[in-house]
């Protein structure tokens, strides 16, 4: 590894710090870390890791600045109100610490780009605000075996941890699956723009992010491996718990990229009624993705007769006694028009809960069979 | 016997309170039936059970001197 050239004065008073030292300054240099999300926890673990010395800090984001979020979101100004984070927070952390590479990334971290981007990073620290995105890092962490940084906040209280971390091969470490298997259902758990926030608090916890990223890469300390500490912002009352592996959080993460890629995030977070319909193209992907029980829940005589996709006939009469036979994880059914295959969703969603994904076609059949035509005219 | 419960986030929005004192508890499984029989909103609420600030995934023997702590995830940033 070539060492980077100190700027002593910069960093002088870390230096100082015999624990930290010049071989504490010289591996901030060399760390590699992104920041996922630049808003309330983002920024300040942006400024303190810029201010640091991390020598290449990745932001992602895709929102941008608004009003409501400069109570919190310090890095950003009035001029700022309609701009991209990312690019805002990238010249802001440039102009403090020029030393260091700054690399924006002006879109949002999905399935799709996530094992892409993450790869060149040594450490991930997440500042999102949603389970959706949240379980998707966790999972894409543990596939990378990157070391994850954990933060979150719900009104006075918040919460930071360090997952995946590998550092000691004795204990294996924690991820946010051992913690919460499953994501909660949408409305379960409300986040900052429905439940609102102290500003001040994701400054707090943000900055405790940022802090066991320093630890965490000069190796000093004692970081929260296995842990997880919540502070409570209203009586400053901080609780710590000692977090253990869960036997069946290691299935539930995707096996591979591929399994990963194909994993419908935003659909596990969201509750089911809202989310069983699909349209066409929907349907059309599920049919080339080929990994669904494609279900006419019609009659057996009834027409039209679907000769284009391959499909089981369980009428919905017979729903409850047959569901137990559908093997597969995922589940489309349609009927004549969508009324009949929705009641279906409803009534094997009540089977099987978050166990399969159940998606009905809207508009059945018919509107299916016209939309192609209507293709095909074209 | 009376066992110390706290609670935390917005599990606190179905409970009403931080803290709770259940008694007649002996283990967690108990302890769990007995919340969801109080507050039935907890029955479908994630969150993580600590004996003594101790995550624990199975049923554990409890008494008065432990202290139960209910976390649920925090999703906001």
């Amino acid at each position: 590894m070539d060492s980077k050239n100190i700027s002593y004065d910069r960093y002088n008073r870390q230096i100082l710090l015999k624990q930290f030292g010049e071989a504490g300054q010289q591996k901030l240099l060399q760390a590699k870390v992104l920041v996922v999300g630049a808003g309330g926890l983002g920024c300040p673990v942006l400024q303190y890791l810029a201010a640091a010395g991390v020598g290449t800090i990745g932001i992602i984001d895709d929102d941008i600045v608004a009003l409501s979020n400069l109570h919190r979101q310090v890095l950003y100004t009035v001029h700022d109100i309609g701009l991209p984070k990312t690019e805002r927070a990238a010249l802001i952390l440039r102009q403090l610490n020029p030393e260091i590479t700054v690399i924006a990334y002006n879109e949002r971290l999905t399935r799709h780009n996530a094992l892409d981007i993450i790869p060149a990073f040594d450490i991930i620290v997440d500042g999102t605000d949603n389970f959706s995105t949240r379980y998707m890092i966790n999972d894409a962490c543990v596939l990378l075996n990157k070391p994850l940084v954990y933060g979150a906040v719900s009104q006075f209280e918040g919460q930071v941890a360090i997952f995946n971390a590998n550092r000691q091969s004795i204990e294996p470490s924690v991820n946010y699956r051992d913690l919460f298997p499953q994501p909660p259902g949408e409305g379960e758990i409300h986040n900052c723009e429905e439940a609102g926030v102290l500003g001040v608090l994701p400054g707090i916890i943000g900055t405790m992010q940022a802090n066991e990223t320093i630890k965490l890469i000069t190796g000093i300390g004692q970081p929260l491996i296995n842990r997880m500490l919540t502070y409570n912002a209203l009586n400053n009352q901080t609780y710590e718990l000692f977090l253990s592996v869960r036997k069946e959080a290691a299935s539930l993460i995707p096996a591979n990229a591929e399994a990963f890629k194909a994993t419908d995030y935003e659909w596990l977070c969201s509750s089911p009624p809202a989310t069983f319909e699909i349209n066409t193209e929907t349907f059309d992907q599920i049919l080339v993705d080929g990994n669904a029980a494609v279900i006419d829940v019609r009659e057996i005589e009834e027409f039209p007769i679907v000769t284009e996709f391959s499909h089981l006939q369980i009428p919905l009469s017979q729903i409850g006694e047959k569901a137990r036979t559908i093997a597969t994880d995922t589940v489309v059914i349609f009927c004549q028009s969508g009324k009949r295959s929705l009641q279906a969703a409803q009534y094997l969603s009540g089977v099987f809960g978050d166990s399969k994904k159940i998606y009905c076609l809207k508009g059945g059949v018919l509107q299916w069979k016209a939309m192609h035509q209507q293709k095909e005219s074209i | 016997m009376q066992v110390n419960i706290i609670i935390f986030g917005q599990l606190t929005d179905i409970t009403g309170t931080g803290h709770l004192m259940l008694t007649g508890v002996t283990d967690t499984n108990t302890l769990v039936a007995e919340l969801n029989r109080q507050y039935p909103g907890l029955a479908d609420a994630r969150y993580m059970l600590a004996v003594d600030k101790k995550v624990v995934t199975e049923n554990v023997v409890i008494n008065e001197h432990n202290t139960i702590a209910l976390m649920p995830p925090f999703s906001g940033g």
